[in-house]
């Protein structure tokens, strides 16, 4: 264990950080870039196609593009980029060495393999079944071997994030109760094992099916386990997202939670009742009665909700209370105008938080409530919706949050300081604008998974409202947007791990300007004289009317549908 | 700081400020009524779709909308026939790969009993332009009532991905005025 022992002290932190700990963090991140990209152009690639005047690719490339986007952004950009998050909020958050790195190596490189297998299934063009994969829709036999042997790399890298807290708490490298970031990455983590043994409890034997050995796999029982993955794996993105939020605020302000209690209990919340949306997906299907759905798609009584409807609270109160501690205190909103804006890692997560909160979380409780689904199920309302949560929220975050790993982990310089600078703001109008227009294509009852939505092969063709056309037009070029901003990420990423100047024992200064970890701020959380937060009482006022106003709005939408009983 | 540990080792037992608290209990209380607006809805709202459903093989389910389809035809189209079955009877649609079958022709203000389930793949019934959704699975069939309340030529899609003919599958849905009368042959 001798190589696992050597450490150097980050200059910026003063915290351990262990070289395997950090050679693991680096090559998931590593993997997660070269994902992003890959799954980002098939992207780019189906937002094109969807333009009906460019109409990109022929119709088998663009089922097979959309089949590989949502396997290589959805699952494998996001999930390697958790496995460095667990890493660091475990390792280098603990001040402590990483259990087993080579069980760390062996979960990483199994990864590596099930997303490489998956993807050459797929290009070799006869998986075109979706990420989704619903049966009967077969696909090849290693289609489903590589996810499962990506999904059980994933377990494993969790195993080793669990095996880092208990020997932390044994070599007592830490006092008293893990970091709130490392409790939210403990979150994402138990949510990641729920989500993995749903995968592999439905792919083991989809693959045994796809092989000949098993005769039938009933339609709803796959999709009901598949989308306790599916959806779940989702849930894993949300605590680690969240937890990002408040490690960002924490390193670049200072910021402390208001309360560890009541962040803390939103995270609890998430691990209790976020696993029960796998019934999101069944709101419209036979087989299934209206007491398991309302109970389900509601999280028990919305108790999730609950969770991320707290976070909306502390979060920007954590920012705003340690803003108004530096002295940013004029009127209801001198804090939020003098934040660090032309910080990449701060704009980003803002944005996210914002988009993630107005976009993503409203229009996901409207789209699993029972009846209103009937309005907007599997119609471009749901790839909407889930663009503003996966790709403003999740996605945008972990951009944010890189600018601030390079220097730390990487010792390096941003290479384009300037590039860093705006490409939050690019990727995130084209985000934005990728969830809205789809969503307002959706409400036009335009379908999703369509290569065409001019019908003009079909015996039976139907005229789609003409704005269902500039929807889909709007959204092409917001993809672009999206695409520049991808690609800005990408090159400054991979040109500063590469190229970049060694910051050697200087803290970074390209992109973070001045960390202040060392300043008191807010002094005592939970005591009533730090709260003045009047700017996030206002925002999130805002935030629920909005709620509200478009919860009812849908409910009149489906009274003016044909009775259904 | 969020990324250390609790200064207060005893963080369990700070109070939690009352404007936190106050929101906690406002997010909590929504909770609860966007959860009973749904029961809710059950009792007073015209649209809750019905979870009726049989176990069935599609050779089952197709013979039973064939059956219908010879008793109702009033005319063909494109050499599909177009069906129009008794106000407050049962009504068989199927979905396969590419079409809707058969074509159905209703009348405004009847209710109908319409049995949905696919044959090979998933299939989502999607009408348009009134915009309801519905999952259609192969082994399932899917009973509940539909009341259309406008006439018109309208559109099923298809909107769950079913092969590379998906983007070719829709087809018509007729709603006439009550009592109007058959038009064998157009």
């Amino acid at each position: 264990m001798s190589a696992s022992q050597q450490f150097r002290v980050c200059p910026t932190t003063g915290l351990k950080v262990y070289s395997d700990a950090q050679s693991l963090i680096k090559a998931n991140a590593v993997a997660a870039v070269i994902f992003l990209a890959i799954g980002g152009l098939f992207g780019l690639s189906v937002a094109l196609t969807r333009w009906p005047d460019v109409h990109l690719l022929p119709m088998d490339w663009f089922y097979l593009a959309l089949t590989a986007h949502g396997l290589d952004v959805l699952l494998c950009w996001i999930i390697f980029f958790e496995v460095a998050v667990l890493y660091f909020a475990s390792a280098v958050l603990l001040n402590c060495r990483l259990a087993s790195p080579r069980t760390a190596w062996v979960a990483f490189w199994l990864m590596i393999i099930g997303a490489v297998l998956t993807n050459i299934t797929i290009l070799q063009g006869d998986s075109t079944v979706m990420f989704t994969s619903y049966t009967p829709l077969k696909a090849a036999p290693n289609f489903y071997l590589g996810l499962i042997i990506f999904a059980v790399g994933a377990l494993v890298a969790c195993g080793v994030f669990f095996g880092t807290l208990v020997i932390a708490k044994d070599e007592r490298t830490y006092e008293g109760s893990v970091p709130l970031v490392t409790f939210g990455a403990l979150t994402a983590a138990i949510i990641a094992v729920f989500t993995l043994a749903s995968g592999a409890i439905i792919l083991v034997p989809t693959w045994l099916w796809s092989l000949g050995y098993i005769s039938n796999i009933d339609p709803l029982m796959y999709k009901l386990v598949w989308w306790a993955m599916g959806h779940s794996s989702q849930q894993i993105n949300v605590s680690a997202h969240v937890s990002i939020w408040y490690a960002v605020a924490a390193i670049l302000l200072g910021a402390k939670p208001l309360s560890e209690k009541a962040s803390r209990l939103a995270f609890l919340l998430y691990i209790f009742f976020l696993q029960l949306a796998s019934a999101h997906h069944l709101l419209v299907e036979p087989g299934v009665g209206s007491e398991w759905k309302i109970f389900n798609t509601s999280y028990a009584m919305y108790l999730a909700v609950l969770g991320s409807m707290i976070h909306a609270m502390t979060v920007p109160g954590t920012i705003e209370a340690a803003q108004r501690r530096r002295g940013f205190n004029k009127g209801m909103f001198e804090w939020l105008r003098k934040a660090p804006w032309g910080n990449p890692a701060f704009s980003g997560v803002f944005m996210s938080l914002v988009m993630f909160g107005f976009l993503g979380g409203i229009s996901g409780v409207v789209l699993g409530t029972e009846q209103i689904n009937l309005i907007m199920h599997n119609t471009l309302y749901v790839p909407g919706h889930f663009h503003a949560t996966v790709v403003t929220g999740t996605t945008l975050t972990f951009m944010a949050v890189t600018y601030l790993l390079i220097p730390l982990l990487f010792q390096r310089e941003i290479m384009f300081p300037r590039l860093a600078k705006w490409q939050p703001y690019v990727f995130a109008i084209g985000a934005a604008g990728i969830s809205l227009f789809m969503m307002g294509a959706g409400t036009l009852g335009v379908p999703r998974r369509h290569w065409d939505i001019t019908f003009a092969d079909a015996i039976f063709p139907y005229q789609i409202p003409s704005a269902g056309f500039l929807m889909m037009a709007l959204n092409g070029i917001s993809a672009v947007f999206a695409a520049t901003g991808g690609i800005m990420y990408i090159v400054n990423v991979v040109a500063s791990v590469f190229f970049g100047k060694r910051t050697a024992d200087a803290p970074a200064k390209a992109s973070a300007p001045e960390p202040v970890m060392a300043r008191p701020v807010v002094a005592e959380y939970g005591s009533a004289g730090t709260m003045y937060i009047p700017g996030t009482i206002f925002l999130v006022g805002v935030f629920f009317v909005s709620f509200v106003l478009y919860y009812f709005v849908n409910w009149k939408y489906l009274a003016e549908v044909w009775p259904l009983r | 700081m969020a990324i250390t540990s609790p200064a207060n080792r005893l963080w369990w037992k700070e109070p939690i400020h009352r404007v936190e608290l106050i929101w906690i209990v406002i997010a909590f209380l929504w909770g609860l009524a966007m959860f009973f607006t749904m029961v809710y809805w059950h009792a007073i709202g015209e649209q809750n779709l019905a979870n009726t459903t049989y176990k069935i093989t599609p050779a089952a389910f197709s013979a039973k909308a064939e059956r219908m389809a010879e008793q109702y035809k009033v005319r063909d189209e494109l050499g599909i026939p177009v069906v129009r079955p008794p106000p407050g009877g049962d009504v068989y649609l199927l979905g396969r790969i590419w079409m809707w079958w058969p074509i159905l022709e209703l009348e405004k203000g009847q209710s109908y009993r319409i049995h949905l389930s696919a044959m090979e793949y998933s299939h989502g019934f999607s009408l348009q332009p009134v915009n309801i959704n519905i999952q259609v699975q192969p082994g399932y069939e899917h009973v509940f009532t539909m009341t259309p309340t406008d006439t018109g030529e309208f559109s099923i899609l298809c909107n769950e991905y079913c092969g590379f003919g998906h983007h070719t599958m829709a087809s018509p849905l007729y709603v006439v005025e009550s009592g109007a009368a058959r038009s064998p042959q157009e």
